[in-house]
């Protein structure tokens, strides 16, 4: 308790919107790996964490989209993890996150090859992570063709990050399921 | 796709706005004829959208989408990924294409020229010179040509969705000739050395300077047009595309700082608590938003130096950031705190882990429960308990405690806090101790009286409306979370995007929430496929049978199930005076007392049951559906029995000793009733969950765990918390009770889940069922509640011998005594009088803010219905500009096909 002013200076706190949050998580960050994270963040250590123990924490370990949350959070795109992309992470799944916030992630962890739209070939992928393959492909197929066509509004066969944002609103679940008690 | 209609010929020597024309109307027939899908109606409609909503919506003419665009040519995103627009992957004929959509733009390259087929040719040479290759990024046609393209309103916002936006993994070192990518280059430089050095590596093709002026421009471009719009006021659908804004006002290719700096100034022109929400809702790496709080500090302080502590010349400057710093710290530490004042985060979070959001919700509604107990609960101590039991009456309470009053509230708690016949009619502080219906005066009033009844009328009063706000707020927003303006139905789109719960952390529940999804998946498809097979005659008529039924059945077990209370009480109407005449030992006395209250609870719990089993039978398709017939069922026989109750105690056919107040043995029922709800979820749960189990994996050696039950957990909930409103008045700590309750409740109910119960495999829309069960709280529960309370204060005459409010007419009445009381002693607080008398007598008054509020929700509900049409039509007009979007582009590629060959 006694150190906890000297791990932020007050002009870093300012910056996080988790700052209630902002000492568990900064413990949590370190207890992945105490000893390459030092108790003092103000002189503004370069520390990476690498995906192997960002995803090996409870509250990621079994989800079928960790890999895809530890890179779309990381600066470099791989998956390693600075304190300020960890608390990123954490801020955007919390449930003080706005819902366009929220949604904009969402879309960004489902865009699996990264072209900034949901094509099938990233609907399939997703859809066999949330089944683990237990679907047939035909199945999979129908299911993907379905969902482009409910969500896709403008008819191009591939959802935007609007058509994304439009459907979510209808999502009343959204803002409660997207999000990781910590 | 099918062409019914010729495409008007484009090579005739129509006018360009002609041709416009019809392309809409041609697309507007073209959509009659897809009007086998499900956006079939816009054949009908699309011609007076155009026109009516542009203005209204600030809609840019003819949106047209880019995606379409590369759709229609078969590039698909070629175009994008290789850079900028250069010759040779650009279609020769695309400034033509953005000309025809932008009407007013295309003065700028094709000058008009009606009368004449060339206006769609290709213009000269020099007009799209810069589609040459070779051509540098900085030649004067650029930006003209961005400026069209961006004109072409992309639904894509929020990037760099340019042509020239790099691709994933692209180094600065390939440094394609791009737009925003030489933006990023220049703005390298500027950026401070704090920002982490991967700023240069936009993840994913998005780059945050694109992030910076979309919400830069957000309001930029709309002071123009209005007076000054906050950044917040702009919705969803009115977003402007950022390529657009942030061509018209970032001519001189404005550098990542300039943009950081340009949205620090329309951030600082917010209010301090809209600008920490819109820097939340930012979606930007936290490295940005620190550079952008530091921008936001340097234009606070007008000089651009921020103050440092060590530069300061003066001591007061010192102190005053020494104490502003303390002051951070402090505000640090407290927030620091905050995690620990949060009750039973952990519990929950467990509790989310394994079962998901749908039993979590079970939990949260338990605790919102529980914050409105203590709520009243503090305000009834405060004003009323703490203060009588700090004056208590001359007669003390003789019986002594035997421990049977836990469960039956009677014998030693009669004569304590807990019931409304222990509470003096006297002005607590007044020595003289008068009392108020006692017309003499005292002769020295204390200086601040402290009158007993009406704190006790008030601090309910108060108490309740605290409670009616609260209600009503976590209604409005609950509601406002789960049902939104113009929602239909995209099951499995959102079953694919937000089925899965980022909560659930443990490994089994995880494989679990897997094969449900698949199950439903599997389900929903299935449902698409039968939809148009409807069953048979026979089938149908047999299902219809076997609802009847079973309504008949629970509608009579019901109706049985009221009937048998109301003998009941008769019946014990006279036993139990029959046992007062012979006095017989206190324990048959109060042993008879709890057979009611047994009564009740056990056909509440057996009904229940029983429910599930007709819902078992029925075989309902929708889980929702089957919820909701349940409850329905289950809420029908409990405000039935509650109703029939609550008539029995009007009519005061209560049987009380005369030394007690009838008011007191309403609250003992209460009391009982409530405490007989508790041994009753006790027993349910031992014997529905854990013995269930046992036998279950014990005896027949199945995997199976029972489920948790979520929808009868909470109407149990609903139904205590209905006793606890209805016997505020009579017992003013029955909301200790309560609390008592909920707080054992979540113990138990915790330990029972997590020892017994397996994940729900019953699809469950948290949300809506949530706002489901507050309504349920506030209508029939809170509602009927404060109606029988009102009709006891205004119209039911209090007991003659205790209580309060002993020889008034009725409880009401003390008002109006204190007011003349008032007007007597203080003639300057007339006002108060006046108030009392025209505006809470008057009943002209109450007619007219009801009938206002009446009003004000009729014009709401109308303004959501027009939003609704809204979005319809703007739907429709999407769909509508897609196809026209893709008719002009094939119409447009046979053209150059017919030119090339001729030429």
């Amino acid at each position: 308790m006694g150190n906890k002013q000297t791990i932020f200076t007050p002009e870093q706190l300012d910056a996080y919107q988790v700052q209630n949050k902002l000492n568990g998580l900064f413990y949590r960050y370190r207890d992945l790996a105490p000893q390459l994270v030092p108790l003092d963040y103000t002189d503004k250590p370069d520390v990476t964490l690498p995906y192997e123990l960002i995803g090996s924490m409870p509250e990621l370990k079994d989800n079928p989209f960790r890999q895809r949350i530890a890179e779309v959070f990381s600066e470099d795109g791989d998956g390693n993890m600075t304190l300020d992309d960890f608390l990123d992470m954490f801020s955007v799944l919390s449930e003080m996150a706005p819902r366009d916030l929220k949604a904009y992630y969402a879309f960004k962890i489902y865009d699996f090859n990264n072209d900034d739209y949901i094509c099938k070939s990233d609907l399939e992928k997703t859809v066999n992570k949330l089944t683990r393959n237990e679907l047939t492909p035909e199945e999979v197929r129908l299911v993907c063709e379905k969902v482009i066509y409910e969500a896709d509004l403008d008819n191009d066969g591939k959802l935007s990050l609007e058509d994304f944002q439009h459907m979510i609103i209808r999502a009343p679940d959204f803002l409660s399921t997207f999000h990781i008690r910590i | 796709m099918k062409e019914p209609c010729t495409p008007p010929s484009a090579s005739s020597s129509r006018s360009r706005a002609s041709w416009q024309r019809r392309a809409q109307s041609w697309s507007c027939r073209r959509g009659a004829e897809v009007g086998s899908r499900s956006r079939g109606r816009m054949g009908t409609v699309c011609v007076p959208v155009y026109p009516g909503l542009q203005p209204q919506l600030g809609l840019t003419p003819l949106p047209q989408t880019e995606h379409s665009w590369h759709q229609a040519l078969g590039t698909q995103r070629s175009i994008p990924r290789d850079g900028v627009l250069q010759g040779g992957h650009m279609p020769r004929w695309a400034p033509s294409l953005w000309a025809l959509s932008t009407p007013s733009l295309t003065a700028h390259i094709l000058p008009p020229s009606p009368g004449h087929p060339a206006h769609l040719a290709p213009p000269d040479t020099s007009a799209f010179a810069w589609l040459e290759p070779g051509q540098g990024e900085q030649h004067p046609g650029d930006s003209t040509t961005l400026r069209i393209l961006a004109s072409m309103p992309s639904r894509t916002i929020g990037e760099c969705r340019l042509p020239s936006c790099p691709p994933p993994g692209a180094t600065l070192a390939r440094a394609t000739p791009g737009w925003e990518l030489s933006h990023l280059l220049q703005a390298c430089p500027a950026v401070p050395a704090a920002a982490h050095p991967s700023v240069l590596l936009p993840p994913a093709g998005r780059s945050r300077g694109a992030i910076i002026s979309q919400y830069y421009n957000r309001t930029a471009r709309l002071r123009r047009r209005r007076s000054r719009p906050s950044l917040q006021q702009l919705s969803r659908t009115a977003r402007p595309s950022l390529r657009q804004y942030d061509l018209e006002s970032d001519p001189a290719r404005a550098t990542l700082q300039d943009k950081r700096s340009l949205l620090a100034k329309e951030l600082l022109s917010l209010s301090p608590s809209q600008r920490s929400h819109m820097l939340l809702s930012l979606p930007l790496c936290l490295a940005e938003k620190r550079a952008l709080w530091r921008e936001l500090d340097e234009q606070r302080s007008p000089l651009g130096l921020r103050p440092h502590p060590t530069a300061s010349p003066s001591p007061c400057g010192w102190c005053k950031d020494y104490i502003t710093l303390g002051c951070r710290h402090l505000w640090y530490r407290l927030l620091a705190l905050l995690p620990a004042a949060q009750p039973w985060h952990y519990a929950l979070k467990q509790i989310s882990g394994r079962f998901g959001s749908s039993v979590l919700s079970y939990f949260l509604f338990l605790k919102t429960l529980l914050m409105f107990n203590v709520f009243s609960l503090l305000i009834l101590l405060v004003f009323v308990v703490a203060l009588q039991a700090a004056y208590p009456p001359a007669k003390a309470n003789q019986q002594p405690f035997a421990g049977f009053e836990l469960l039956t509230g009677a014998g030693y708690f009669t004569h304590s806090l807990l019931y409304y016949g222990y509470y003096s009619n006297i002005t607590l502080n007044d020595p003289s101790a008068s009392s108020l219906s006692g017309s003499v005066a005292p002769s020295a009033p204390p200086r601040l009286p402290y009158n007993m009844p009406l704190a006790y009328l008030f601090t309910v009063g108060v108490s309740f409306f605290a409670t009616c706000i609260l209600l009503v707020y976590s209604m409005y927003r609950s509601f406002g979370e789960s049902y939104r303006v113009g929602s239909s139905a995209g099951d499995l789109a959102i079953k694919v995007f937000c089925a899965w719960d980022f909560k659930v952390v443990q490994r089994r529940s995880v494989k679990l929430q897997c094969e449900n999804i698949c199950t439903q998946l599997k389900e929903l498809l299935a449902e698409r496929r039968s939809r148009s097979c409807p069953l048979s005659l026979c089938q149908r008529l047999g299902r219809v049978a076997v609802l009847l039924l079973a309504w008949v059945l629970s509608l009579g077990t019901v109706l049985g199930c009221v009937v048998a209370v109301h003998y009941l009480l008769e019946h014990m109407h006279v036993v139990q005076q029959e046992h007062r005449a012979l006095a017989g030992s206190t324990w048959q006395r109060e042993g008879i007392l709890l057979v009611l209250p047994l009564t009740v609870s056990l056909l509440n719990t057996l009904m229940s049951h029983l429910y599930n089993l007709l819902a078992i039978c029925e075989r309902q398709d929708s889980p929702a559906v089957e919820v909701y017939v349940a409850i329905c069922r289950n809420l029908l026989l409990k405000m039935l029995v509650l109703g029939l109750l609550c008539y029995h105690w009007l009519s005061r056919r209560v049987v009380c000793s005369d030394e007690e107040c009838w008011e007191t043995c309403v609250g003992q029922d209460l009391y009982r009733f409530m405490v007989m709800d508790f041994v009753f979820i006790l027993l349910d749960t031992i014997f529905g969950e854990l013995v269930f189990r046992l036998i279950s994996e014990k005896r027949l050696k199945r995997k199976q765990r029972p489920e948790f039950d979520i929808a009868r957990n909470v109407l149990e909930l609903i139904y205590g918390q209905t006793l606890t409103w209805l016997g505020v008045l009579f017992a003013p700590l029955l909301p200790a009770v309560q609390v008592l309750k909920l707080l054992l409740l979540f113990y138990i109910k915790k330990t029972s889940l997590m020892q017994n119960c397996q994940a729900p495999s019953k699809p469950w829309q948290a949300s809506r069922m949530s706002t489901v069960f507050i309504t349920l709280l506030c209508f029939p529960s809170f509602l009927g509640a404060a109606v029988f309370i009102s009709y006891i204060i205004w119209s039911v005459k209090p007991s003659e011998t205790c209580g309060p409010f002993q020889g008034l007419e009725t409880i009401y009445k003390s008002v109006n005594v204190w007011a003349k009381l008032m007007e007597k002693s203080s003639p300057n607080i007339t006002w108060l009088t006046w108030i009392q008398q025209y505006l809470v007598e008057n009943t002209f008054f109450l007619f007219f803010v009801s009938g206002v509020l009446l009003a004000m929700t009729y014009c709401h509900i109308q303004v959501v219905k027009g939003q609704r049409r809204i979005i319809c039509l703007l739907k429709e007009q999407i769909a509508n500009e897609g196809e026209d979007k893709i008719f002009l582009i094939e119409k447009l590629h046979s053209i150059y096909q017919q030119k090339e060959e001729r030429a």
